[in-house]
């Protein structure tokens, strides 16, 4: 399923918000955590519209998690929200012992990954949550690009039986994928053909890599666009796939270029198929409060550093 | 019950607590590793758990409405596995796997593993919350069972055994019984001066009472005074139960008790032969 980046913008938030909602009042087994920052994460409206389901645990992640922990393994289906960077820094212990390890069905979460937090800083960004999901055995690890995507990753992850780590962001993104959309665990999403460079992409670096690939073309470069809404599994067929049609591969991700997907992609191709690649991330850097697009220009990882890691990687090809 | 029954019922849970911990001591003995003093320290409370207090069978560990019990204290595993094996989980036998390569029974209980562990612990601080969890799924789903959980003092200073502390009161969890296995000494402690090396001004009553715990007091190590504490708990409405259990850390040999050297130490062959000796006396 293939669609051009459209005008239309949407916030995660909003379809995580009507989502979450259906999937508490469509399933008695399903139950809301907040620790305090429903109004932000908007499950505000589980306590407006569907208050019993709503079970607030207050400022207190780490307790939240294992709270979640001992729901789950009554029957209940626990879904903890919160931000990215409280849920994988500061109750990761919690979750590694008390969930990953005994494969307990809860659902995580995190609100307002990345860079792009709302004029937040250093305490709210989350650059480095994939890299921490991914190292628990059991976890799956999730990055929609869009509104609808984060629908369908709720979805699948409503009926999969495990724990499921959901990355989210704060505000509005181009909405990429028509209501037909299927999303398939492990499984990457072609978003554009070409025959030069792929990018992988993931989360809110999709439509972003989309604008980069699109600059591109005009300049006579054709760059294929894969989407990796599932970090983990990860889809290694299609990135060795890209390697063998392409020659060079680009990641993008809105996360530090350590441990995230653009380790996961460089990991698969040296040992399945290596090729030219270069990764966009923020570089091992500590990140500040800024409004968007000065802090995507100052930790180069906006669609220009993108389009910029394209043509480095076709130098070395 | 009778008075001649309970008398029974007491004598039989004397008994359990005595072989559970000359199973403790030879297990970490054969294995040449494992924690003692915490275990031992534990061993009446747990034996009066699973032969008396539970809502339980072996023969089916995972059934939906059984008693949960959560070891948050999961160090203390070799205390518990003695248990679970007497009251029937698996064979005594299998204790001499204890952290042996491919062993059902862990340094660190292992739920997914080992039938009749109803949380994995072992980091301090979680299991608590992992109870709390599960008595509130009682609340939400209108389900009978009761949840137990067992916690160290040491283990109390985590901050996120106060974050649980809260929320089961604000959800009234009446059907949650945490039981402070108090033997005022954890690994190494905070005053070498101090004998019994525990935390400044712990007060663990005071504390839980402030959080709106309904707290009882008793000996942890007297059979009749904890079967009494949980038919107290039971009759607790609208909010959990904090049992303070006073006990003895390394209870029952007498070169172990109250200090903290042997917290994880393994005895010789010769302290072994005294240990069980002192055990097998004690009745
Ligand atoms: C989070 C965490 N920190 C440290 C430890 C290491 N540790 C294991 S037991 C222990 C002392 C526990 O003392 P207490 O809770 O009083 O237990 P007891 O004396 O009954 O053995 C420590 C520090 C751990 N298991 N988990």
């Amino acid at each position: 399923m293939k669609t051009i980046l459209s005008t239309k913008k949407e916030t995660m938030r909003d379809a995580l918000s009507k989502t979450i909602l259906r999937l508490s009042e469509e399933d008695e087994n399903v139950y809301v955590l907040d620790g305090d920052l429903a109004t932000s994460t908007k499950v505000d409206i589980v306590a407006n519209e569907n208050p019993e389901k709503f079970l607030q645990m207050g400022i207190a992640e780490q307790n939240m998690m294992s709270v979640a922990s001992g729901l789950a393994t009554t029957g209940l289906q626990p879904w903890a929200f919160t931000f990215a960077a409280f849920l994988s820094k500061r109750a990761i212990d919690q979750i590694q012992v008390q969930i990953a390890q005994p494969n307990l069905n809860v659902k995580m979460v995190g609100g307002y990954s990345g860079l792009l937090t709302g004029l937040t800083g250093k305490t709210h960004q989350s650059l480095e949550d994939i890299a921490i999901f991914r190292t628990l055995a059991n976890m799956v690890v999730l990055a929609p690009a869009d509104s609808t995507e984060v629908e369908k990753v709720m979805e699948f992850a409503h009926q999969y039986d495990g724990p499921v780590y959901i990355r989210l962001a704060r505000d509005a993104y181009p909405v990429i994928f028509s209501d037909d959309y299927q999303f398939e665990l492990g499984k990457a999403v072609t978003l554009k053909e070409g025959s030069d460079v792929t990018i992988i992409s993931t989360g809110t670096q999709t439509s972003r890599s989309l604008e980069a690939a699109e600059k591109l073309e005009s300049e006579g470069i054709s760059v294929a666009v894969v989407h990796m809404p599932s970090i983990k599994p990860l889809d290694k067929e299609a990135i060795v796939k890209a390697a063998e049609s392409t020659g060079a591969i680009v990641t993008a991700e809105e996360h530090s270029i350590i441990g995230g997907l653009g380790s996961a992609v460089a990991e698969t191709l040296v040992e399945e198929k290596p090729v030219p690649m270069v990764r966009v991330g923020v570089r091992d850097r500590n990140a500040e409060s800024g409004p968007n697009e000065a802090m995507l220009q100052k930790y180069e990882i906006s669609s220009d550093y993108v389009a910029a890691a394209v043509k480095k990687v076709l130098k070395k090809k | 019950m009778s008075e001649l029954l309970l008398e029974e019922r007491k004598d039989l849970l004397t008994k359990k607590s005595i072989e559970a911990r000359k199973l403790v001591v030879q297990t970490v003995h054969h294995a040449g590793a494992g924690h003692i003093g915490g275990p031992m320290s534990a061993i009446d409370v747990l034996t009066n758990l699973y032969f008396n207090e539970m809502n339980i069978s072996t023969e089916d560990p995972n059934g939906e409405d059984r008693d949960r019990f959560v070891l948050s204290k999961g160090h203390s595993a070799i205390g518990l596995y003695p248990v679970l094996a007497l009251r029937g989980y698996f064979p005594i036998e299998e204790l001499k796997t204890f952290d042996a390569i491919n062993s059902r029974l862990q340094a660190h209980p292992d739920m997914t593993i080992l039938p009749g562990l109803d949380m994995s612990t072992g980091s301090l601080g979680q299991g608590i919350s992992a109870a709390v969890g599960m008595a509130l799924g009682a609340k939400l789903q209108n389900k009978n069972f009761r949840t137990y959980c067992m916690i160290g003092d040491g283990e109390s200073q985590e901050g996120q055994v106060w974050e649980a502390a809260d929320v089961a009161s604000k959800y009234n969890l009446d059907n949650l019984v945490v039981i402070l296995d108090n033997n005022k000494i954890q690994q190494f402690g905070w005053d070498a001066g101090n004998q019994t090396r525990e935390i400044p001004a712990f007060n663990p009553k005071a504390r839980w009472e402030a959080f709106g715990w309904y707290v009882i007091e008793i000996d942890g190590h007297h059979h009749e005074a904890i079967t009494n504490a949980f038919s107290e708990a039971r009759n607790v409405t609208g909010k959990p139960t904090m049992i303070i259990a006073n006990t003895v850390k390394g209870k029952g040999v007498s070169f172990m008790e109250n200090t903290h050297n042997w917290h994880s130490r393994v005895p010789t062959d010769e302290e072994l032969r005294q240990a069980i000796q002192e055990l097998e006396t004690e009745v």
